[in-house]
């Protein structure tokens, strides 16, 4: 048992212990100090991630951790994100008499989505939902005073409260199958055992849909757009993606031991896939609502992340689909996001017209952005779905590739519904140019942007070390 | 070198987009610079290259882009590619030498024109598969923002509707180019390994999808009845000088990648989907044609003449990819004239909605009816007008003729009623072209006319440079049928050699 390697989590709890403290001891005019300390948290982490790469793959402590590339592309993503949040809600948040304590729920919230990420044992799984859970609805009714951002808390806590104990009866069930919690042994108890379809295929059910809460599908992605929309707008870029990343990788390590013979669980997989990406970019088409409509769209994006899902262990480009194309997602979206936060939320399609006259820089971030999340060359998201599609096809789920490309033609109508107004339409406000938050948000929102097409591009790095890795070690 | 010839105009194209002080014409000087100067690398590539070589592609870069999807920055050509380079990097000149009202965005749209130009160079001299993808999605970017922002009429619609049915196309396209992916061992997108590889030789069903979806895709590009219908909204919203590059450039990505792509990597596949296709190339000759003499908007005529046109070519590829050995010479006549009937549509085409778009400078209006008499102030517009359309109608002497002559000699070889039928569409393009001109420049001047400007200096420079092509290629073809007929020889042999 190595406690270096969970170092990268340890760090970010640390981290958030310690900003907690200075804002409850700091006077408000410090308080500011807060999200450099959680950034520097940030850094260690990621330092920390970066020095284990040389490690050999393993399950560690005690079996209950897997240590390999999955966990260390999934841990790199998720610190990015949370440094852009943290520069993102730095001047939002600035009037916020609670401000100091935002970076600490965030960190808290990251190191959860981390030990989803890397979970190798049931039980850990559960631990970090709640982790991710209890935080988020924090991070979503952060504006006590908004009834907008109290309702998605709401909404958010009222589905996740149902989920979790759904999540919980699957993995109790599993454990009373297989008397263990860890996915290793498990794998091998069910292979020797052969239990009942019917209770392993309610356990899959149970797991799937506990976990499509965070990931954000069908049927539990009914907070996704209330959060995107109501939240503070840097917290809706972090529920919408590093949440999503933990849970994703959570589920396809549980079902990739169970015996796809038993129960089929690839087919089901596949099925929420399908209804997730098709629900979300059906209910985005007509949203005049720009945040709500990247809540959508944020749904219809899950639904590809679930196609890498389906096809582990049939595909070698299975792990890098799925860690790449969450990467490029997370890049994406916050990208689009940090322009909302940037332009002080400014949110109704209508007050974007002609942006690009006088914000060019932000405008051609959002539009970046959106142009990656349809899955133009070379952007982060092109690269993402070539490599989604290409394990989707090698596996055998061509159907599913051929309704993911439908949809990317469905999504980008209403993609383009906001981009081409940002360019072709006349500037609404002639006097002067929108007003924007400040340094911290613009960097924010560019470094986005910038990683959006810097990854696409040199998309070798990210996706050479993780090819045919599996997903346990 | 080839690299070089793609990445100039980008860099062209950062320059304008990045320095917001620049004047009309410092933005004007520096985009004719970034497009020249690959048009003259070009032209250097075109004297170094052998026609006497027996590699299917030279001047060859290979350099590592993502090794572990197999993708690589590899750029070559044959005398195919090179011949439609070349033709698109002087089209790209014209466009933007070519006066047309710039909104008050000069920078802007000059930078989108370069980007284009980047684009679909980098599409004509790549010899990777996914980078071949990647220009022609990045084509429909740069198209989309040119037809949305500096189109008029329903300019956005137009833009939208373009860039939903093309991207669906590639979309289609791309999950049959991951099937031929799929095929290779070790995987790679190397088109020379797919070419010698044939893929999807043997594989039943999915072969036939796998093709079916690529010919779909390039089919909406090309475009092909009856998946065309984005096209004549883009051509009559976008403005002239995009409408050029749109005729002349983006739709001989469709066939161009017809040839390289199906015809070259699925052999015994295309063979197959031959027939089918042929006979769909007949119907957009026929109906391009007749609908296009049922036009009364100048451009939306021209536009479907595009229609008519490329039907000649796809005909021509399908005729040299159908399995008839026996007329294994007539099938290099096909697709020889597919290639020249490609570069021929680029300068006949494009000096045609060039001129469309000094119309709209001037009275901003395309309706022929509105128009007569224009011979008398403008001579030199109905000079320019007459040559193109008598080359565009096909007359002997003129480069429309040489490419459907041979397109239609092969295709008599190997589906003579098909043949008869296309001839039809010979017939009506004669007709509406000799109606276009009657209509525009005969009979009387309404009175709205009067002070009709004639070309000016840059407009009449640029349609000489075309049409003095367009001629050189109908009188003396031979030093463009040097470069094309190794290329299809190599390619009918390489694809020959390969097939069981």
């Amino acid at each position: 048992m190595n406690i270096g390697h969970l170092g990268p989590e340890l760090t970010l709890v640390v981290g958030a212990v310690v900003t907690l403290l200075a804002a409850a001891f700091l006077p408000r005019r410090s308080q500011w100090v807060t999200t450099p300390l959680a950034l520097a948290a940030l850094a260690g982490s990621a330092l920390w991630t970066l020095s284990l790469t040389g490690a050999t793959a393993q399950l560690t402590f005690d079996r209950a951790w897997a240590l390999d590339r999955v966990t260390q592309g999934a841990e790199l993503t998720i610190v990015a994100v949370t440094a852009v949040t943290l520069a993102l809600a730095h001047e939002w948040m600035r009037t916020d008499p609670r401000a100091g304590e935002y970076p600490a729920i965030v960190l808290f919230s990251a190191s959860g989505a981390m030990a989803l990420a890397g979970a190798a044992d049931t039980m850990e799984i559960v631990v970090g939902m709640l982790l991710v859970s209890v935080t988020g609805y924090t991070l979503a009714a952060y504006h006590r005073q908004s009834p907008a951002a109290v309702e998605a808390g709401m909404k958010y806590f009222l589905i996740g409260a149902l989920t979790n104990a759904v999540l919980l009866i699957g993995v109790i069930v599993l454990f009373g199958l297989t008397g263990t919690t860890g996915l290793a042994d498990t794998a091998a108890a069910v292979t020797a055992e052969r239990p009942d379809a019917v209770a392993l295929l309610a356990v899959v059910v149970a797991i799937s849909v506990g976990l499509a809460f965070e990931i954000g599908a069908v049927p539990t992605h009914a907070w996704v757009p209330d959060v995107a929309q109501g939240a503070p707008a840097p917290s809706a870029a972090f529920l919408t993606v590093v949440p999503k990343i933990g849970a994703v990788i959570a589920l396809a390590r549980v079902l990739h031991v169970l015996p796809p013979d038993v129960v089929d669980w690839r087919a089901l997989v596949a099925l929420l896939a399908a209804a997730t990406m098709t629900v979300g970019n059906l209910a985005a088409l007509w949203q005049d609502d720009l945040r709500r409509l990247l809540g959508w769209s944020s749904v219809s994006q899950a639904g590809y992340a679930l196609m890498a899902v389906v096809v582990v262990g049939r595909s070698a480009m299975a792990a890098p689909a799925l860690i790449y194309f969450l990467a490029g997602y997370a890049a994406a979206n916050v990208a689009a996001f940090g322009v909302v936060v940037e332009l002080r939320g400014r949110t109704r399609l209508d007050d974007y017209r002609g942006m690009a006259a006088r914000r060019p820089l932000l405008t051609a971030t959002l539009a970046v952005a959106l142009l990656s999340l349809v899955g133009i060359p070379p952007l982060a998201g092109f690269v993402g779905k070539l490599v989604l599609f290409t394990a989707t096809i090698e596996a055998g789920y061509s159907w599913l590739a051929v309704l993911a490309v439908a949809n990317t033609v469905v999504s980008l109508f209403y993609y383009l519904r906001v981009i081409g107004p940002l360019y072709f339409e006349a500037e609404r406000t002639i006097d002067r140019p929108a007003p924007v938050l400040g340094r911290w948000a613009a960097a924010g929102a560019i470094s986005a942007g910038v990683a959006t097409v810097v990854a696409g591009i040199a998309a070798e790095p990210l996706l050479g070390g993780l090819t045919g890795a599996p997903l346990l070690p | 070198m080839l690299t070089l010839v793609i990445l100039i105009p980008l860099a062209g194209a950062a320059v304008l987009a990045g320095s917001a002080r620049l004047d009309e014409r410092a933005s004007r000087a520096i985009a004719v610079a970034a497009a020249a100067v690959p048009l003259g690398l070009l032209l250097g590539a075109w004297l170094r290259f052998d026609t006497t070589s027996d590699a299917l592609f030279q001047q060859v870069t290979d350099a590592a882009w993502i090794p572990t999807l197999g993708v690589g920055w590899r750029l070559g050509v044959d005398g195919i590619a090179l011949a439609l380079a070349t033709l698109t990097a002087l089209l790209f000149v014209a466009a933007i030498v070519y006066p047309v009202d710039l909104k008050g965005r000069h920078r802007q749209y000059r930078a989108w024109m370069l980007f284009l130009q980047f684009a679909s160079l980098g599409l004509f001299l790549t010899i990777d598969l996914l980078l071949f993808y990647v220009f022609f999605d990045l084509s429909l970017v740069g198209m989309y923002f040119l037809i949305g922002r500096w189109g008029h009429g329903a300019a956005r619609t137009s833009a939208l509707k373009f860039f939903l049915y093309t991207l669906a196309g590639s979309l289609v396209m791309l999950l049959g180019f991951l099937v031929l992916y799929l095929g290779t061992d070790p995987l790679t997108f190397d088109m020379r390994e797919l070419i010698a590889a044939q893929p999807l030789a043997g594989a039943g069903a999915r072969a036939g999808f796998a093709v079916g979806a690529i010919l779909f895709g390039l089919a909406v590009k090309t475009p092909l009845v009856p998946v065309h219908t984005w096209l004549p909204p883009a051509h009559v919203d976008a403005p002239g000088p995009a409408s050029a590059i749109l005729a002349g450039v983006l739709l001989k990505m469709g066939t161009y990648g017809m040839i390289r792509i199906p015809f070259a990597m699925a052999r015994e596949t295309f063979a197959a989907w031959a027939l089918p296709l042929a006979i769909v190339a007949v119907i957009s000759i026929v109906y391009g044609a007749l609908v296009a003499l049922g036009q009364t908007d100048l451009k939306r005529r021209i536009a479907y003449t595009s229609v008519n046109h490329m039907g000649y070519a796809v005909l021509g590829i399908a005729v040299a990819g159908a399995a008839a050995p026996q007329a294994a010479g007539a099938q290099r006549l096909a697709v020889t004239g597919a290639v020249v009937e490609m570069v021929a549509h680029g300068l006949i085409t494009g000096a045609l909605f060039l001129l469309a778009g000094s119309f709209w400078q001037r009275t901003q209006d395309y309706q022929m009816g509105h128009y007569g008499g224009l011979a008398a102030p403008a001579p030199r517009l109905t000079g320019a007008m007459t040559l193109a359309a008598f080359a565009s109608l096909g007359l002997p002497g003129l480069a429309g003729f040489v490419a459907e002559f041979q397109i239609f000699v092969g295709t008599f070889a190997v589906y003579p009623v098909l043949a008869g039928v296309g001839l039809l569409g010979v017939l009506i393009t004669a007709a509406l072209f000799l109606q276009l001109l009657q209509q525009l420049f005969f009979g009387d001047t309404p009175q709205s006319l009067t002070g009709f400007a004639d070309l000016d200096v840059r407009e009449t420079a640029v349609m000489v440079g075309l049409l003095a092509l367009v001629v050189a290629i109908g009188v003396w073809p031979a030093w463009l049928l040097e470069l094309v007929t190794p290329a299809s020889d190599l390619l009918l042999d390489a694809v020959a050699g390969s097939a069981p």
